[in-house]
């Protein structure tokens, strides 16, 4: 593992790479700043960009925008009460008070602080948790694998759907149909083709990124009459006050960070859960564990109501990587476009990619320290700076965001097709977001798919066409009874929802 | 009448599932794998079925919780000619050149949500799309088709 760590420090500080780090985490914190464009959105933006690099520092750059997004959410949640991403709503509940009694810049620090030693700390066990888990998942079998991947879906359209469950489930069934387009692995029989030369090889992943994220973001902004700038005109406004935490706020924040790093770190690594159930978990068990005193001062702008969800929503983050990097299924949206990109370079992530390309699987975790450490000492005092670049127009912001994306497709295939098509998806998709079908659960399903396909045809023809496959093992057996569980447990929360 | 549009949306991804089950039966395998355990069409056929029984359950149980969308709150217009011009730009991509059609995007874009400040919708177009370029092809390496920018000279 020592080996390992030195080969993934000497990758990731390489000037390239922490520049790279530097530029992820502040375009990042400007993406995320903004209400309604998410981390995906980032990610997907910069999709192609990282086709221009090496994987690792590919990766990388991709780490520092989702790290950039979520604190970037933090800073509207606690300045204007407008969290930019769902995983920062908690953040709003202590932090938007303490901002409204002029302590803006305190509440900043102290969740700049937070969010430092939550993606510190995750990233500790990140280090010692994925190569242990990847030789676990050695073991893993096809049925096991393919029972996995239906738990992962399961799980992101139970927790995203919003207490939409069959809407984010009929999302999972369009993502797997639109992957099923085009050549089958092993015939190279072509389907759902019609004919059409261009949806041979498929429809390409960046293309449904950008159409369902970044493209019918910016249409569903335009459509609703929606001004994600309006609030950073106001950050520039704004009061902050002095960013110094005296020694009381930091005894606080001692005892909250450990704890509900944790917790983030753990519902981080299961499947579909993601940084906003982490948050909120963070949030409650902290209210249950402090003093009376300090129980009144929850909601009102209290040091650990803000620490904690904080500290946890940084920390899913590294968490969502452990099944990304060691099983090759990704656990949220965010990490599904992730392992879109690195296997658009060619790169299978699984149990074997710290054996085979140690450089990739140790520099992406060394550059999340580093993507902390640049976050902490650069976006901290700049924030009121990336507020006012943030104070661009709409006008502007948007065809900006359409440029990206069809530049993204056009310089990957240079055919009229592909920019009809994503247009197509993406009037859809605004369409289908207006009636609040959720598009993670597609994205991770369009990502899945060919491995779904693939484990469940290797089970199949090993055990003769039967379906018995599912109880043989008992990995299988407890992977799928964990599925059934998140479904009843849904049924049992809509039900009891009906009856208060 | 009151129309659920929610309900409207679940029919027509059932009749879309019924489609792609239908079009899946309707896949060509070789004929040695007709009867194999996995083939070409196993897995199309299982989504199709699942995309139906979804749907279907979407259709028939009650939905307390119905989204109410304000039509008459919608931009509709902006949207539809941003989209139009998306189209247009889509279409003339390869046969003028990267630099001239996306500069022009960007400054019908500008326009058409509204914007009136020449200078800044100029340098936000021409300038920066040609600084981008250079980001794209020059630093990174990435080739960019570019025939108007080729007939002028610019580009080798």
């Amino acid at each position: 593992m020592i080996e390992g760590i030195l080969i993934g420090l000497t990758t990731a500080l390489t000037f390239k790479n922490i520049f790279m780090v530097m530029i992820g985490c502040f375009f990042g914190t400007i993406i995320g700043m903004l209400p309604g464009l998410g981390p995906m959105t980032a990610i997907a933006l910069m999709i192609p960009i990282t086709y221009g690099f090496d994987p690792a520092t590919g990766l990388i750059l991709m780490a520092g925008v989702y790290y950039g997004a979520v604190f970037g959410g933090s800073t509207s949640s606690i300045l204007l009460n407008a969290p930019g991403v769902p995983g920062t709503v908690a953040t709003s509940f202590d932090g938007y008070p303490m901002a409204q009694q002029g302590k803006a810049g305190k509440a900043l620090a102290i969740a700049a602080w937070s969010s430092f030693a939550g993606g510190t700390l995750s990233a500790i066990y990140l280090l010692f948790m994925a190569p242990s888990l990847s030789k676990v998942s050695l073991s893993f079998r096809s049925p096991d694998y393919f029972a996995l991947m239906i738990l992962g879906l399961t799980a992101i359209a139970a927790f995203s759907s919003k207490g939409q469950f069959l809407k984010a489930m009929m999302m999972v069934v369009l993502g797997l149909m639109l992957a099923s387009v085009g050549q089958d692995s092993l015939s190279d029989i072509t389907r759902f083709t019609f004919n059409n030369m261009n949806l041979t090889d498929g429809i390409s992943f960046v293309l449904v990124v950008m159409a369902t994220f970044a493209m019918s973001e910016a249409l569903t902004i335009i459509l609703k009459r929606n001004d994600p700038t309006a609030a950073a005109k106001q950050v520039s406004l704004t009061e902050l006050g002095s960013i110094k935490i005296n020694k009381e706020e930091r005894g606080k924040m001692y005892k909250t960070i450990p704890r509900s790093s944790v917790i983030g770190f753990l519902i981080g690594v299961l499947p579909g859960a993601g940084a906003t159930i982490a948050s909120f978990l963070a949030y409650g068990m902290e209210r249950n564990l402090v003093k009376d005193e300090e129980k009144e001062k929850f909601g009102k702008g209290s040091v650990n109501g803000l620490s904690a969800p904080e500290t946890a929503n940084n920390a899913a983050c590294s968490g969502s990587f452990v099944p990304m990097l060691t099983l090759g299924i990704p656990g949220s949206g965010t990490t599904a476009v992730m392992l879109g990109a690195l296997l658009g370079f060619g790169i299978q992530p699984g149990p074997r990619l710290y054996m085979t390309n140690p450089e990739i699987f140790w520099s992406v975790i060394m550059s999340m320290y580093i993507g902390m450490v640049i976050l902490l000492i650069l976006n901290l005092p700049l924030i009121p700076y990336i507020a006012r670049i943030l104070a661009v127009p709409k006008n502007y912001l948007i065809p900006l965001i359409l440029f990206f994306s069809i530049t993204g497709i056009y310089v990957m295939s240079f055919n009229n097709f592909d920019i009809y098509l994503m247009i197509g998806i993406a009037v859809v998709a605004t369409f289908l977001r207006l009636y609040d079908f959720p598009m993670p659960p597609l994205i991770l399903a369009f990502v899945l798919g060919g491995l779904m396909e693939e484990n469940l045809r290797r089970s199949l023809l090993l055990s003769n066409g039967s379906w018995e496959f599912l109880w043989d093992r008992t990995l299988t057996v407890c992977i799928l009874a964990t599925t059934i569980l998140i479904v009843l447990w849904h049924i049992y929360k809509t039900l009891t929802k009906k009856k208060s | 009448m009151n129309i659920n549009t929610t309900k409207i949306i679940s029919l027509l991804f059932f009749i879309f599932s019924a489609f792609y089950l239908y079009t899946a039966y309707q896949i060509q395998v070789f004929a040695f794998d007709e009867n194999a355990p996995f083939n070409a069409r196993t897995f199309p056929i299982y989504l199709g079925y699942t995309g139906l029984f979804f749907s279907g359950l979407k259709l028939i149980l009650p939905d307390p919780d119905t989204i109410k969308v304000e039509h008459k709150n919608l931009e509709y217009k902006k949207t539809g000619i941003l989209i139009l011009i998306a189209i247009i730009y889509g279409a003339t991509i390869l046969k003028v050149g990267y630099f001239l059609t996306t500069s022009l995007f960007l400054f019908a874009s500008y326009y058409f949500l509204g914007e009136r400040r020449w200078i800044l919708m100029f340098l936000l177009s021409f300038p920066f799309v040609a600084g981008f370029m250079y980001l794209l092809h020059g630093v990174l390496d990435i080739y960019l088709r570019d025939p108007f920018l080729k007939l002028i000279g610019v580009m080798g």
